[in-house]
């Protein structure tokens, strides 16, 4: 077989030396969106329920306790690490940095790159992605990558339903101390037009069917298929698989296409209790996926981010899993703690309700 | 030593008072305590404010009386110690006129809420907290006092409502005072049914926040006109303790160390014992800060303050009579002058003048007022010569 | 604005760093140059672990100015495991009823805006029921 070269593949081996996953507390069931704008009609609902953010919580609070938890893991002395880079498309601040806050707060600051990146629900994986290469060329010994959001819909729009809170967070290092090594990564990017917001606007457009086929999967499955193509895989080479979760439905049919059984996508599959978390989507499926793998097992994660594009994963756990995995919170422990909400109240947690 | 003799009182109701700027309110009481003085002329005046630089946008606010008061050239200077400040401006009247460097002082407590609405009033009242470590926290002086109420009542298990006969007892001596604010006595079931503001506090165990101005001549004996009209009434001690100002600071929170330390040094000033005392002006800024207060005065041990109240001991009638022109809930809170109120009231007292609320036989009175959770106790004991 | 005022204390902020007396090992928080216990005025930065119990509690329903987006809020003494008390905010009650000595942790959340929605947003420490 030889080596595809459109597959990223930093010269030096890299991998999870530390994860960490946040959700937060409050859950608004997808049948009280219904019962408001469509008059209950609760047949064909995207998913059950999905996660909203407390009063005082945004992306940075959230990506900083990702962040703990997955330095909690990892083990490592802050000062070593040499970049700090987040994922969002609901960054608080639209000038001033999400990942400076993320930085100091670990004890990184001030040797440290620092930046947000914003690619729909694909900037999580894009930071995932940089933070290899800083690690694989030598440039620092670790690198933190997360992507987390409070996305937002419309209010009665299709997006309402799912748009949730969320994400995850990586200490990315030397293979030879990670818990999971990423053997390869593929990344597949075309301007397609599914789904933005234009600047000034608190509520992203989108394409309605169009997001489906030509968007979601159309980079997803070319994304996961030339990387196991390019790995020599089959699905059933891998444990498990997780994907880009908008909904509940898309990414079992994705798996299906690709070649996966419900089992293999079964820990990863959180939309359905969760909804999308954007950003955070793919990544807090392979938190999820890592808090009950073995070592040896492999990993497919596919992400896909509107505009479109898609970064795949192929990863390995390691026996160093075993022994870090107790250390934080796991996605689990957090997806349990629940308190349901009514429309009302997300309204006004949300900021839907014009005070001025 | 010289004697300091309280040689005026004057006062304005306390109330909302929206017709009356802060410089009107504070002369009224000024003139009135000349007046009550026969006339005699200060040297000195301090006043006692909190929140003029916050509601009437107003600093400097004891120069501003003195000019109005008719009184201008004479030393001024403002005196900001939280709800200590009218005790503490008094202590200062009581220090320069002992000192013998000043003749006759003027102490005028003055607040006026009324210049502002809204959340400003808990914005300002916030600064009164730790600015970086508790108001940053939304914490406020009422939750401040809801935090060490729930947990006097946890840990000594008192019942739930076992601070009413604090402000019972309040409304029933402010139906005979004529400058109150609420002249009315309250049911233990009107309380009960109150509205909680910060739980376990209702809105009964809150004193209001209001308008009000209380002013006190010192003077010496020897300086006082001829004819002057009234029994005698001297300050016979005056202390002034801290603790700190964050709640968190403290190593146990339920105990008014500021306050107790401040009765000890006064009542070994004024070479007496608590069982002494006839009646005590307690800052019942909160229910709650009545009972840490009796404990701290030592007239409880700690955690059974709340019964002096419960069993009738701080009625009129009682082993330790107190708030008896009303106190801080029933009489009103005009915060920075309620030190000033506290003396106007026990003077009156020692005089004989308090009408139907006159405590039979008084001759010594103690007064106390606190800075938040106590972060400063003054206390001052009356009496009659 | 008040950027410096919060910008200064940001460490204390974000970890609940105080300090502890190089002398006599008291532990302070908030930070303190001069130790309240032996007066020493040489001291370390040190991080509390960030979990304790509730001592006291109560909710503000009437807020003051930019803490009114999140009122009512609940307020607390928390007795830290290193045995001092701190004064936050407890967050992610859901709808549980707080309790005198409930189990919390500390999270970083945001405190206030520091003015209005122009204004910057100023984060630091408060505390949640303990998840596991």
């Amino acid at each position: 077989m030889t080596e595809n070269k459109n597959l990223l593949k930093p010269s030096r081996p890299v991998g999870i030396v530390g994860y960490g996953a946040y959700v937060p507390r409050y859950r608004l069931p997808a049948k009280e969106v219904a019962r408001v704008w469509v008059g209950g009609r609760g047949t064909g609902l995207p998913i059950k329920e999905k996660s909203v953010p407390g009063l005082d919580e945004d992306v940075i609070t959230m990506s900083l306790e990702a962040t703990r938890n997955a330095m909690k893991r990892a083990g490592v002395d802050p000062a070593e690490i040499r970049a700090v880079w987040f994922g969002s498309e609901s960054h608080p601040y639209a000038v001033k940095p999400t990942s400076t806050i993320v930085a100091e707060a670990i004890g990184a600051a001030p040797h440290v790159q620092a930046a947000d990146m914003e690619f729909a629900c694909k900037a999580g994986t894009e930071a995932m992605v940089m933070a290899m290469g800083m690690v694989g060329s030598g440039m620092g010994r670790y690198a933190i990558a997360g992507g987390l959001d409070t996305a937002q819909g419309k209010p009665g729009d299709a997006l309402e339903y799912t748009a949730a809170a969320g994400g995850a967070a990586f200490v990315i290092g030397p293979a030879d101390e990670s818990l999971a090594v990423i053997n390869a990564v593929y990344s597949y990017v075309t301007d397609t037009p599914d789904f933005w917001r234009r600047e000034y606007q608190r509520y992203p457009e989108h394409g309605n069917r169009f997001t489906g086929e030509p968007a979601y999967f159309k980079h997803i499955l070319a994304a996961g298929k030339i990387l196991m193509e390019a790995m020599g895989a089959k699905a059933s080479d891998y444990t498990w698989a997780t994907f880009h979760q908008p909904n509940a439905k898309f990414p079992q049919r994705a798996a299906s296409l690709l070649g996966f059984t419900p089992e293999q996508i079964e820990p990863g599959l959180l939309s359905p209790v969760i909804g999308n978390t954007y950003a955070g989507a793919a990544i807090i499926g392979l938190t999820s996926t890592l808090d009950v793998a073995k070592p040896g097992d492999r990993i497919l994660m596919v992400s896909f981010g509107s505009g479109a594009g898609s970064d795949a994963f192929d990863i390995t756990v390691t026996e160093k899993l075993l022994e870090r995995r107790d250390k934080a919170l796991k996605t689990q422990d957090y997806i349990a703690r629940r308190t349901e909400i009514d429309y009302a109240m997300y309204a006004r947690m949300r900021g839907k309700i014009a005070m001025k | 030593m010289t004697d300091v003799i309280i040689a005026g009182i004057g006062q304005t109701p306390v109330g909302e008072h929206w017709e009356i700027s802060l410089r009107s309110l504070a002369v009224q009481a000024i003139r009135a305590a000349i007046e009550d003085a026969g006339g005699l002329k200060p040297q000195a005046l301090f006043a006692a404010n909190v929140f003029a630089p916050n509601f009437s946008h107003q600093a400097h606010v004891g120069a501003l009386l003195v000019d109005y008061a008719g009184l201008a050239g004479i030393e001024a200077a403002t005196f900001e110690i939280g709800g200590a400040s009218g005790g503490a401006a008094l202590r200062q009247a009581y220090l320069a006129v002992k000192s013998g460097l000043v003749e006759a002082a003027l102490v005028v407590g003055v607040e006026k809420f009324t210049d502002a609405i809204g959340a400003d009033l808990e914005t300002a009242a916030a600064t009164e907290t730790d600015s970086e470590y508790e108001a940053v926290h939304g914490l406020t002086p009422t939750a401040q006092a809801a935090l060490l109420a729930r947990r006097y009542l946890h840990e000594f298990n008192a019942p739930a409502g076992g601070l009413a006969g604090f402000p019972l007892t309040g409304h029933i001596n402010a139906a005979g005072n004529k400058n109150a604010m609420y002249r009315k006595a309250v049911s233990l079931e009107t309380y009960q049914k109150a509205e909680m503001i910060c739980e376990p506090l209702n809105l009964f165990d809150i004193a209001p926040d209001a308008d009000g101005a209380a002013a006190v001549l010192l003077s010496r004996r020897d300086r006082l006109p001829v004819d002057f009209p009234h029994p005698i009434v001297r300050i016979a001690a005056s202390a002034s303790v801290s603790d700190t100002l964050g709640l968190h600071d403290r190593p146990d929170p339920l105990t008014f160390t500021a306050c107790q330390q401040s009765v000890e040094q006064a009542l070994e000033k004024a070479g007496i014992t608590r069982e002494q005392v006839d009646l005590f002006e307690y800052f019942d800024a909160f229910s709650i800060y009545a009972a840490l207060s009796l404990e701290a005065a030592g007239y409880a041990p700690r955690g059974q303050g709340w019964k002096l109240a419960a069993e009738g001991a701080i009625a009129r009638t009682g082993q330790i009579p107190c708030a008896t022109l009303g106190g801080l809930k029933a009489r009103g809170n005009p915060l920075g002058a309620t030190g000033v109120y506290q003396a106007v009231e026990a003077a009156a007292q020692l005089r004989g003048q308090a009408g139907t609320n006159q405590i039979e036989g008084a001759k010594v009175a103690m007064i106390q007022s606190l800075a938040g959770p106590a972060s400063v106790a003054v206390t001052h004991i009356l009496e009659t010569l | 604005m008040e950027i410096a005022r919060h910008w200064r204390l940001k460490e204390q902020r974000y970890n609940l760093t105080g300090t502890v007396c190089t002398k006599c090992g008291e532990k302070s928080f908030p930070p303190r140059r001069v130790c309240p216990k032996c007066g020493s005025e040489t001291s370390a930065p040190f991080t509390f672990c960030g979990r304790g119990e509730v001592y006291s509690f109560t909710t503000i329903y009437e807020a003051p100015t930019g803490f009114n987006e999140t009122a009512p809020y609940t307020v607390a003494l928390v007795r830290l495991e290193e045995g001092l008390l701190v004064t936050a905010q407890l967050t992610d009650l859901g709808n549980d009823k707080p309790e005198i000595g409930m189990p919390v942790e500390m999270v970083t959340r945001r405190l206030r805006s520091d003015g209005d929605e122009r204004g910057m947003l100023v984060y630091g420490y408060k505390f949640r029921p303990a998840v596991v």
